[in-house]
């Protein structure tokens, strides 16, 4: 966390941890080592967690080495990669694994053939002294598995009873302690209980330990799978780097890369960091990080980002973007931190988490009690029963782990295809959209006008030299259409001549001399104002308008002399991506600054019928509330910049990342790429991730509502059935793994091709 | 059978009082340092310490070191702060809070077995 490369020059506490210190004499000398570096402020050792905080700042790799050369080995303790981390988390996993499915055999071993024993009719009660002494060695064994494979619940079960919180461990301890010290009463006091109560539920203890470790193990299994997408991301990232410090090439691992080093990626190789290409050319893959599926050509001063693939050829390129700042690594970091937030939909269930273990431990007392003043002969042994299966069957995990593991599945999907979602909230509103509104330039079309039509009115001149002029006296402009007709005169290899008297009229145009001739170059506005005759060819201008296309007019010497229609292209997908939208019965409206009939123009292309035209960028929040205000759903779409007002106030903002810049802040969900196609995908992931979510929790609802008083005895008095133990302990066991399974599902999950 | 229908209702009775109206004390964290650290062990189905208090606008690092192998102990989420992390095991690993307002800030895991609280005075 505290990343320290070099001196920052901000004061940072930073944690590492020790190897290899016995004594505590250690920690004096590794405290004094440490305080006379240059730059540290203070250092303070734990010894009995083997830690050392050090205040300062002061790079981490000159502590470890100091602390290397008195002899002990250190690590930094929060600066691991995500793949270490991921690593460590898959080693340890494997572990738990393997010690779960030990212990499952060994409690299996004794409860199945315990169990088949009293299921094909072998009497489980203790009438003579052998039976006596046969139970009494049955339930020492039973001791020692519940010691093996269950010491964990029972800990566990103590340890938060003594901090007054209950959790599953509690149930669980509850439960089988109940059956075996029940069992153990009739074992040494078989006379002081009625004769039909002097039945032992051994198999009942050692099964349930059995099957709910198993339970857990499979879930583990099953729960690595839930992190696949973000352990893809990850694996996106190279492990080293090469970079040329004092005109030597050196492979370094890629933390230690520094902000301005020149890095060298030859093909075939991953970008390390972020940065800007400065020598060498080749063709670069961003597919994984964009889901833009061609490479893109980049040539010295093009931005390269980490986690591409160089194809073909050798680049030397400077970072501009190291550790945890580079898109990818704050790709990652977002998708983790929105796999872990919650939609509102799971805060019910985390609420009746918190009272559900107590709830439970009640339910199973008053069932007790009911059984012992009402219930039929042995009552003693029915409340026991009951008490225990109540306690096993119910399941705090798979109500809890409902929510979670969709939404991790679910926003892991999303970011496979471009969509980063922020948090759970905005994974939820996005399912519930009911009107979208598209910004139009740079959402629906390219960003980028071109010049598309020069229609010469005088005669006199030619195409080329109308394009001279306008792109002469349009170069001092900063108006996005001027940089469209000054892009298409450099592209025709014109050159562009000197102007003066350059003077640019708001909502109107720009004037200027060229060639000693005086030039108009705006609106029609701006014609009539200067009382330029235009005639027939508004007639064409506003042809041009119908297509989509602003036209603009060119005078020179107060004589019309041509139209310039510049047009922003639609993207290739966009009539496609807002039909899919449609289809899915969203309104879809679009919002923006430009004139009346260039928005309908463009709305009438990708099959828009709601356009909001001529909004100045400061009221675009307002139709976002005027749209609210009539019961929408209302997400937005801009390219979130000046947007970011109305897409904040939207019920979802989502903002289109010029390639992979993904620090939007004002927006929920950011698409990679800029097709709209993943607005509907968005919506798709969402939908799908909800409806799994409100399946888990129904089921989980359900299997606890319905199992509960099942287990209490609710249908004996009707149909004489009562719940085993056993059967409740797997029912339990299974009731969280398919909670998790059910949100594997998603990983199946495809957005409609396109 | 009237003192086992007491012994259960005061049972419950204990229950209630046990785990619902039971107010925990919190640990106080020392604010001479830079920066206010405290380290939580995640094990054994609690955190330890569970309530943790500090003065308010004050950053606090949390190094929990987590030593239960279970996958539920491995994510700890700061839901208010939106903050989460994934714990190593058996490792020291920081979570920092930034500097918090008056209130309290409760963190647990996935499936809110483990539960805690930042108490911010």
């Amino acid at each position: 966390m505290n990343k320290l490369t070099g001196s920052t020059g901000n004061q940072n506490t930073q944690e590492l941890i020790i190897e290899g210190a016995g004594c505590a004499s250690c920690v004096g000398k590794i405290e004094t080592v440490l305080k006379n570096i240059n730059g540290v402020d203070s250092a303070e050792m734990n010894f009995a967690l083997r830690t050392v905080s050090i205040a300062g700042n002061v790079a981490p790799e000159i502590l470890i080495k100091a602390i290397e050369t008195i002899g002990y080995n250190a690590s930094s303790a929060s600066d691991r990669s995500d793949d270490e981390l991921l690593d460590e988390k898959d080693i340890a996993d494997q572990k738990y694994y393997t010690n779960l499915m030990r212990q499952v055999w060994v409690a299996l071993v004794l409860g199945v053939p315990l169990m088949i024993y009293s299921i094909f009719g072998g009497p489980m009660t203790v009438e003579t002294p052998l039976e006596r002494v046969i139970w009494l060695f049955i339930g020492v064994l039973c001791a020692g598995i519940m010691y093996f494979a269950g010491k964990h619940f029972y800990i566990g079960a103590w340890k938060s009873l003594v901090n007054h919180t209950a959790n599953m461990d509690t149930l669980i301890a509850l439960g089988t302690g109940t059956a075996w010290i029940y069992s153990m009463v009739v074992v040494f006091f078989p006379m002081a209980l009625p004769e039909m109560a002097r039945h032992v539920y051994f198999e009942a203890t050692a099964m349930i330990i059995g099957l709910i470790n198993l339970g857990l193990a499979l879930e583990v299994k099953a729960r690595g799978r839930t992190s696949e997408a973000i352990k893809r991301l990850i694996g996106l990232q190279a492990k080293t780097a090469r970079v040329v410090r004092d005109e030597k090439e050196m492979d370094i691992a890629i933390e230690q890369v520094l902000l301005n080093d020149i890095v060298r990626v030859r093909p075939g190789e991953k970008i390390p960091v972020d940065g800007i290409v400065t020598q060498g050319h080749s063709s670069i893959d961003e597919s994984m990080l964009t889901g833009e599926p061609m490479p893109v050509e980049k040539v010295a001063g093009d931005t390269i980002v980490a986690g591409a693939l160089n194809k073909t050829g050798s680049i030397l390129f400077k970072a501009t973007r190291v550790g945890k700042d580079t898109a990818l690594a704050q790709i990652i970091n977002m998708v983790k931190r929105a796999q872990n937030s919650k939609p509102p939909i799971g805060r019910l269930a985390d609420v009746i988490s918190g009272y559900f273990v107590p709830i439970v431990m009640i339910i199973a007392i008053v069932s007790a009690l009911v059984w012992l003043n009402f219930g039929p002969e042995p009552t003693l042994a029915f409340a026991v029963v009951s008490a225990t299966t109540v306690l096993i069957i119910a399941c705090p995990c798979a109500l809890g782990l409902a929510t979670p593991m969709s939404v991790m599945v679910g926003v892991g999907k999303a970011a496979e295809v471009g969509v980063l979602i922020r948090n759970g909230e905005a994974l939820q509103a996005a399912s519930k959209i009911t009107t979208m509104i598209l910004d139009k330039t740079g959402t629906i079309t390219e960003g980028v006008p071109k010049v598309t039509d020069i229609i010469v009115a005088d005669e006199s001149y030619t195409e080329k030299y109308i394009l001279t002029v306008a792109a002469s006296i349009e170069r001092g402009s900063e108006h996005p259409l001027a940089q469209a007709i000054v892009d298409s005169a450099i592209e025709q290899d014109v050159e562009l001549e000197h102007t003066t008297d350059f003077q640019a009229i708001a909502g109107h145009g720009v004037t200027a001399t060229c060639h000693g001739q005086q030039v108009l170059f705006g609106n029609q506005k701006l014609m009539l104002k200067n009382d330029v005759v235009l005639n027939d060819v508004v007639a064409k201008a506003q042809k041009l308008a119908n297509e989509a296309k602003t036209p603009m007019y060119l005078a020179i010497d107060n004589k019309l002399a041509a139209i310039i229609a510049v047009s922003d292209p639609i993207k290739q997908d966009s009539v496609e991506a807002i039909k899919r939208l449609q289809v899915n019965g969203i309104r879809v409206v679009m919002l923006t600054g430009d004139n009346k009939a260039t928005a309908n123009a463009v709305a009438k292309k990708v099959g828009i019928t709601e356009v909001f035209a001529e909004v100045l960028p400061e009221e675009k929040s307002n139709k976002v509330a005027e749209l609210q205000a009539q019961g929408e759903i209302v997400g937005m779409t801009g390219d979130g910049i000046n947007d970011a007002p109305a897409l904040a106030l939207a019920n979802v903002g989502f903002a289109i990342g010029t390639g992979t810049d993904v620090a939007i802040e004002s927006a929920d969900i950011t698409l990679m790429r800029g097709s709209l196609h993943g607005l509907a995908d968005a919506i798709a992931v969402s939908k799908a991730t909800l409806r799994n979510i409100k399946q888990n929790l129904l089921g989980a609802f359900i299997y606890n509502a319905a199992g509960v008083p099942f287990a209490a005895g609710i249908l004996y008095p009707f149909f004489g059935l009562l719940l085993s133990p056993v059967i409740a302990g797997a029912a339990m066991a299974f009731s969280s793994l398919t909670v998790v399974s059910n949100a594997n599902r998603l990983r199946f999950f495809k957005p409609q091709d396109h | 059978m009237l003192i086992i229908n007491l012994m259960g209702l005061g049972l419950i009775a204990l229950i209630i009082l046990w785990f619902w109206l039971y107010k925990a004390p919190s640990t106080q964290v020392s604010d001479e340092q830079y920066k206010s650290q405290i380290t939580v062990v995640v094990e054994d189905g609690i955190y330890q310490p569970a309530h943790i208090s500090l003065l308010k606008d004050k950053p606090l690092t949390i190094t929990f070191i987590r030593k239960d192998a279970s996958p539920c102990a491995a994510t700890v989420l700061f839901p208010d702060l939106e903050i989460s992390a994934d714990l190593p095991l058996n490792k020291a690993f920081s979570v920092q809070l930034p500097a918090m307002k008056k209130g309290e800030y409760a963190f647990h895991c996935q499936m809110k077995m483990y539960n805690g609280t930042v108490v911010v005075k």
